[in-house]
C-alpha cells in the first residue's frame, strides 16, 4: 500500500486502481451480504412469529387507526423491534415513514438534554400531510411515533422527563417503548403506556422459521442441527439465525460471484480464523458441507458434553482418596481451554438438576452454591478459583448424602 | 473528546490496516469512546480507495471490561455500521460481555497452547537463537508456564541468559514475585501465630506497591499452600479463598481482604491440627 504522505505513489496507485475499473464507491450492491438477521427481519405484522396475542390486539388496532402508547418488554430476541418497525412500515408505508418516525436507541446519547430537545421538537412538529397516493394505499393516521429502543438504559431524570411530553403532544404524537425488564422503566411511564408482553419462542415456531431460512439459503444441513439451535438460543430467534448463518459461512465456501469481490475476502479471513482456533478439535476439520451438531455448540460456545461429564465424575465421592487432585487438574485444563465460566456454570447445573441420582436434599444444598459461585462470578472475580471452589463443594455435598 | 463537559485523554493504536482501542482505560467513561469515537469512524468511508477492503478494522482490548453502558451502545452501532465498520473484540472470558453483543458476533475460542505445541515453539527459538535445546527442560519449561506462552518465553530466555551451561535439571528460575508468595506460604506453614500475620502485611505490601494485582497474589498463595497441606483441608482452604477473592473486587482496600485470609487460613489450619472443629 502506498504511504499516505507519498503523492506521487498515492497517485498513481490511485490511477491504476481507476483503469482497472473497480469502483470501489458504489452506492448499493445488491449481492452485498446483509445479515441474515436483518434480511429476514419481518416485514409485515402477519409475519412476525409466536406472538399471537400482540398481534391480534396490535391488527385491531391497526384497523381503527387509534393507538395507545406502547411498551413492548421480553427477552432479546422475541421480536420487538422487528413488530413496532414492522407496524410503523403497515401505518405509513416506507416513504412516509420517514419523516413520521423517530427511532432513538441506546448508542444515542439520550440523556435528559436530549429528551427535553431532540424528543421534544419532534414531537411538537405538526403533522406533514399524507400525498394522495400514500394516503390510499395505507392508513396514513394523523399521528408521528417516537420509538425509544433499549429504554430501560435511559436513565431515571430522562424517563420522567418524558413524562409530560408524552402528555401533553398525545394528540399528534405516539410512544414507543421497548425494554428487556419492564421493572427498570419508572411507575409513571409505564402506567402511561398499554403493555405488550413478548415470550420467548417456542420450538415449534423457531423450528419453522429456521427451517424455511435454511431452505432460502440453500444451507445443507445435519439432521438434529435445528434442534441443537434451538437449545443453544433458548428462544432468541436471533441468536439462532446468527449462529446459523456463522456456522453455514464456516462449513460452505463462498462462492465468488466475480472475481476480486471486495467483501467476500473479509468473510473467508473470519472463516481461517475459526478454523485456527479449534486446532485441538479434529472434528472441525471441514472436509464435509453439511453444518454438525458439534460445529453449531462450538460457535456457540457450548462446553463438550465429555468435558462436564468428566468434571462430575471427578466429583463424585472415592474411597479413600480426596477428590481435590482430579478436579483441580480438570479444571485448571478447562480454564486454560478458554471456555467460559458462565458456561460452565450454566452447563454444571442443567446436568445436575435433571440428574435422578442425587436426592432433593443435596439439590437444595447446590442450588444454594450455584447462587453464590453466579453472584460472584457476576461481580468479577477470578472465574479459576470460583469453578475450582464450586466443583469443590458439589464434590462434599454429594459425599455427604 | 468532550463529555458533557470534560475532557478525556485517551490513545489509540492505529496504522494503515486498523485503529485499536483500550476502552476500560478511561474507566468509567467508556461509553462516551463508544458513542463518540466508533461513530465518527463508522460515519466516513474508507479514504484510500486502493484499499482491498471497504471497511475499517477497529480493535477493542478488554472488551470484557466495558460497563454495561458501552457495551448497550455497542449493540446498534455494530450493525448500523457494519458496512463502513468491522469490530474485533478481544476478552480473556466471555462471561461479562452482554447477551446482545455475544448474539451479534461470531465467537472465536482461542485455547491456550497444548504443551506439545509449547514444546515446539520453544525448539524453534532455541535454533534461532543458536541454543543447545533438550526436549525433556522445554517439556519441563512448558509444564511450569501453566500453558501460558509468553511467560513460557520469558522463562526459557532466562534460563539461558542466568546459566552458562544449562542442563535438563536446571532450576527454572520464578519471576521474583512468585518467589516471594512462596516465602510467604513457607513462613505460614511454619509458624500459626498472630506475630506471623504481622510479619506477613510487610511482604504483602511489598508486593502491592510493587503493582502486583491482589487476585494474583491471593491466587498463587492458596495454591502454594493447598500444595503443602493435608488433603481434608484443601476444599475449605479453596472455599475460603473464593470467598475473600470476591471481597477483594467488592471492598475498596485489598491488604483487608488478604489478611483476613491469612488469618482464616492459620484459624483453620491450627484447629485441625488440634482436632476441634471448625
Amino acid at each position: 500500500m502506498a504511504s499516505f504522505f507519498d503523492v506521487a505513489g498515492r497517485r498513481a496507485a490511485a490511477a491504476a486502481a481507476q483503469s482497472s475499473a473497480t469502483p470501489s464507491t458504489k452506492a448499493k450492491d445488491p449481492n452485498r451480504p446483509v445479515p441474515w438477521v436483518e434480511k429476514y427481519r419481518p416485514k409485515s405484522l402477519s409475519e412476525v412469529s409466536a406472538q399471537d396475542h400482540t398481534i391480534s390486539v396490535l391488527k385491531r388496532t391497526l384497523q381503527s387507526s387509534n393507538l395507545p402508547h406502547m411498551l413492548f418488554y421480553g427477552p432479546p430476541g422475541t421480536g420487538k423491534t422487528s413488530t413496532v418497525l414492522a407496524l410503523a412500515k403497515e401505518l405509513y408505508g416506507p416513504e412516509l415513514m420517514k419523516s413520521r418516525v423517530l427511532e432513538l436507541n441506546a448508542s444515542d446519547e439520550r440523556g435528559i438534554s436530549i429528551v427535553r430537545e431532540k424528543v421534544k421538537n419532534f414531537a411538537r412538529i405538526t403533522v406533514s400531510n399524507a400525498s394522495a397516493t400514500q394516503s390510499s394505499s395505507y392508513p396514513c393516521p394523523p399521528y408521528k411515533i417516537i420509538i425509544l429502543d433499549e429504554a430501560d438504559s435511559m436513565t431515571q431524570d430522562a424517563q420522567s422527563a418524558l413524562r409530560r411530553t408524552m402528555e401533553t403532544y398525545s394528540k399528534i404524537t405516539r410512544f414507543c417503548l421497548i425494554c428487556n425488564y419492564v421493572t427498570r422503566i419508572i411507575d409513571p411511564l409505564a402506567s402511561r403506556c398499554s403493555k405488550f408482553r413478548f415470550k420467548p419462542l417456542d420450538e415449534e415456531n423457531s423450528r419453522l422459521r429456521l427451517e424455511e431460512i435454511a431452505r432460502t439459503e440453500n444451507v445443507e444441513y445435519e439432521d438434529g442441527v435445528i434442534d441443537a439451535l434451538i437449545k443453544v438460543s433458548e428462544g432468541d430467534l436471533r441468536k439462532a439465525i446468527t449462529y446459523l448463518q456463522s456456522a453455514a459461512r464456516l462449513h460452505n465456501p463462498i462462492i465468488q460471484p466475480k472475481p476480486g469481490k471486495v467483501d467476500n475476502e473479509g468473510d473467508e479471513e473470519m472463516e481461517d480464523e475459526e478454523d485456527d482456533g479449534d486446532e485441538d478439535d479434529p472434528k472441525l476439520v471441514l472436509d464435509s458441507k453439511k453444518i454438525t451438531v458439534r460445529s453449531i455448540q462450538e460457535i456457540a460456545g457450548v462446553i463438550p458434553d465429555q468435558t462436564i461429564d468428566d468434571l462430575l465424575a471427578a466429583c463424585e465421592p472415592k474411597k479413600g482418596k480426596s477428590a481435590y487432585s482430579d478436579i483441580s487438574m480438570l479444571v485448571r485444563n478447562i480454564v486454560a481451554d478458554g471456555w467460559s465460566a458462565g458456561q460452565v456454570v450454566l452447563q454444571l447445573y442443567n446436568k445436575l438438576v435433571f440428574n435422578d441420582i442425587i436426592t432433593a436434599e443435596q439439590k437444595n444444598d447446590i442450588v444454594l452454591i450455584f447462587s453464590e459461585v453466579d453472584k460472584r462470578l457476576v461481580d468479577g472475580s477470578d472465574e479459576h478459583l470460583q469453578i475450582l471452589d464450586l466443583a469443590l463443594r458439589i464434590s462434599e455435598v454429594l459425599a455427604k448424602g | 473528546m468532550t463529555t458533557t463537559n470534560r475532557k478525556i485523554e485517551f490513545n489509540i493504536v492505529a496504522s494503515v490496516y486498523h485503529i485499536e482501542i483500550t476502552p476500560s482505560d478511561v474507566g468509567t467513561h467508556d461509553r462516551v469512546i463508544i458513542q463518540s469515537l466508533l461513530k465518527e469512524i463508522g460515519q466516513t468511508q474508507q479514504v484510500d480507495i486502493t484499499a482491498k477492503q471497504k471497511f475499517k478494522v477497529v480493535v477493542i482490548n478488554e472488551a470484557d471490561h466495558l460497563t454495561r453502558d458501552a457495551q448497550a451502545a455497542l449493540r446498534r452501532t455494530m450493525e448500523k455500521y457494519s458496512p463502513n465498520l468491522r469490530l474485533i473484540l478481544i476478552a480473556n472470558s466471555t462471561a461479562n460481555i452482554i447477551a446482545p453483543i455475544k448474539s451479534r458476533t461470531l465467537l472465536v475460542r482461542v485455547a491456550a497452547p497444548t504443551i506439545d505445541e509449547m514444546v515446539g515453539v520453544l525448539k524453534y527459538v532455541a535454533e534461532l537463537e543458536r541454543f543447545e535445546f533438550s526436549n525433556k527442560l522445554a517439556r519441563r519449561v512448558a509444564e511450569e508456564s501453566g500453558r501460558n506462552l509468553r511467560r513460557a518465553l520469558l522463562m526459557f530466555e532466562a534460563l539461558y541468559a542466568q546459566n552458562e551451561v544449562v542442563k535438563d535439571n536446571t532450576p527454572i528460575p520464578p519471576p521474583d514475585y512468585e518467589t516471594l508468595i512462596g516465602q510467604i506460604a513457607d513462613e505460614l506453614l511454619a509458624d500459626h501465630s498472630p506475630a506471623r500475620i504481622l510479619l506477613v502485611r510487610a511482604k504483602f505490601y511489598d508486593l502491592l506497591t510493587h503493582c502486583i494485582p491482589a487476585t494474583t497474589i491471593l491466587k498463587l498463595l492458596t495454591f502454594r499452600l493447598v500444595a503443602k497441606i493435608d488433603d481434608v483441608l484443601k476444599a475449605d482452604v479453596i472455599k475460603w479463598a473464593a470467598f475473600y477473592e470476591h471481597r477483594i473486587h467488592l471492598g475498596s482496600k485489598v491488604i483487608f481482604h488478604l489478611e483476613a485470609f491469612v488469618a482464616k487460613f492459620l484459624r483453620i489450619l491450627e484447629s485441625y491440627l488440634m482436632g476441634m472443629e471448625f
